[in-house]
């Protein structure tokens, strides 16, 4: 893969927000004219089990869709850390939740970042947009958080019709950012 | 440019159904192309069309027959055991010569199998797709803007030389979001369809669409006659791509997914200076065979890379025939291969058949 190539990993138990927060890091890349793909896991065991999505985004042709090395891997429960965290690029970044996984990383070679996404999101009055917390410290933490590239990609998963919906995975994003 | 939008495969080839004009859906759901069904049952009533969740895909595969009796755009989607199941509506269709379009996004067999991505329906879907002679317009995308494209131009090969267009998809293509450009889609005027059951008026004799034909001289006929069009489609309709194979000594052979990872090795492999390309059948029937016999001229080995456990291969043994050694690379049963595997797979040929690599 070129250096113009970032391959996202979300994972984490279904109906944590795993596959919108992924649709959001894809919108975000199309907003800013990137080639990008999304691809779930799909299988039986979606309800209560785990779920993941695999996002790369590029500024060339993406081939295999498929993310089995990431850049970046974004955890949200254990079994989602202890599964993919061998997998992480050398010199990648992990994102998890360390109000739900409490165990250090093993990894020493990759950049930690531990945002108790569930804890703040429930402290904060939108106990369902710990997702968003998480890409908001993605985003700060690659250096690609402003408030206009947000909204942009905002507007393309959430309908208008849902005001307040955008404004709660806006504050959500900007928590995180700031964390 | 135009407009673009993240969208399902599952779902850019049912709004590029609505956009070619298709008001008739048929089907029963079945992982993992289940969105293309939930898509039609949204939308279609809204925008006076029909769609019916059937018993079965039997009962399916025979309602598209009847409304392509009368000349109207329809469709049914389903995978792999779905297929199976639709397999005799299918050749009930080609004997009859109705236009129709299929949508399988395959999974893994055989059986019941698994609900992971697969192309192991390839000889199933080119090679007839049911009892009797005939062929189906196989479309192979891979990509979701190429679901849209190949779902318009599939009705309009169906209605052009009245027989079904297969879009043979898999469970990743169905599944992932790419963006997509539908004001990009381009839908042509509508074919005459003289043939059709709509109604005389008591104005001319009337149409009998039907595929029992008991006299053989006159079975034969019009075997002999499909046939006919088949070579015209076989001369006109191929489409495929090529990838960096100017001077390749090996070529890749690879449609849907499988060519999209071989793309990562392709590149890969182009870095450590192995000259390998990769031809990219589009209509996996008609085979691109004269593609791959002009490739002949600077190549030396083929691999093909399938997630069945080899089918295309022996396509591109027919088109190549002979001159070259071809060798499989493969994943199954839900399996898809890596990159990795698949350059491993190009450095050994390239140390096999020597030269300055």
């Amino acid at each position: 893969m070129s250096t113009d190539t970032k391959e996202f990993l979300f994972s984490g138990f279904g109906g944590q927000g795993i596959l919108f927060a992924g649709k959001f890091i894809a919108y975000k890349g199309l907003t800013e004219g990137k080639n990008v793909s999304w691809l779930p896991s799909y299988g039986p065991e979606m309800r209560g089990g785990t779920a993941s999505c695999g996002i790369i985004i590029s500024d060339g042709a993406v081939g295999s869709p498929i993310v089995s090395k990431p850049d970046i891997l974004v955890a949200m429960n254990l079994p989602s850390l202890d599964r993919y965290e061998a997998s992480v690029k050398k010199g990648g970044m992990i994102f998890y939740d360390s109000s739900l996984i409490e165990r250090p990383l093993t990894r020493t070679d990759v950049k930690a970042y531990a945002v108790p996404a569930t804890r703040l999101a429930g402290e904060n009055g939108f106990p369902t947009l710990g997702n968003m917390i998480l890409v908001g410290k993605i985003l700060a933490a690659l250096g690609e958080y402003n408030e206009a590239g947000v909204n942009a990609a905002l507007a393309k998963v959430i309908s208008a019709k849902r005001a307040d919906m955008l404004e709660l995975n806006y504050k959500a994003l900007e928590l995180g950012a700031n964390y | 440019m135009a407009d673009k939008v993240l969208m399902k495969g599952n779902e850019a080839i049912a709004e590029a159904a609505i956009i070619a004009g298709c008001r008739h859906y048929f089907g029963y759901p079945i992982t993992p192309q289940t969105e293309i069904a939930a898509y039609m049952a949204k939308r279609l009533p809204k925008i006076g069309g029909v769609f019916l969740q059937a018993e079965s895909e039997v009962a399916a595969i025979n309602m598209v027959y009847g409304v392509a009796s009368t000349g109207t755009r329809v469709m049914t989607s389903s995978s792999s055991p779905g297929i199976s199941l639709k397999s005799e509506g299918l050749s009930y269709l080609a004997g009859a010569d109705l236009p129709s379009l299929v949508v399988n996004v395959q999974r893994g067999g055989p059986g019941l199998g698994g609900i992971q991505p697969s192309q192991a329906d390839y000889f199933q879907a080119t090679k007839g797709g049911g009892h009797g002679d005939f062929h189906m317009i196989v479309l192979a995308p891979s990509s979701v803007q190429e679901m849209a494209e190949l779902t318009v131009h599939g009705f309009e090969l169906a209605d052009k030389y009245r027989m079904t267009s297969m879009i043979l998809a898999d469970g990743t293509m169905g599944q992932m979001m790419e963006p997509v450009a539908l004001d990009a889609l381009k839908v042509g005027e509508p074919v005459e369809k003289p043939w059709a059951t709509t109604g005389t008026k008591l104005e001319r004799v009337h149409n009998i669409v039907n595929s029992l034909s008991l006299v053989p001289e006159e079975l034969e006929e019009l075997n002999f006659a499909r046939y006919e069009r088949y070579k015209v489609i076989e001369e006109n309709e191929v489409m495929y791509e090529t990838y960096r194979m100017e001077d390749a000594e090996i070529c890749i052979a690879a449609f849907g997914i499988a060519s999209r990872v071989s793309r990562n090795a392709v590149d890969a492999a182009r870095e450590m200076g192995i000259k390998v390309g990769m031809i990219r059948p589009i209509t996996l029937w008609p085979f691109p065979k004269k593609a791959f016999k002009d490739s002949l001229a600077t190549c030396k080995a083929y691999i093909s890379v399938e997630l069945s456990m080899g089918q295309m291969i022996e396509d591109v043994m027919l088109a190549t025939e002979g001159k070259a050694p071809v060798t499989l690379c493969n994943r199954v049963g839900g399996m898809i291969p890596s990159p990795e595997q698949v350059l491993e797979s190009i450095k050994e040929t390239a140390a096999r058949i020597g030269g300055n690599n």
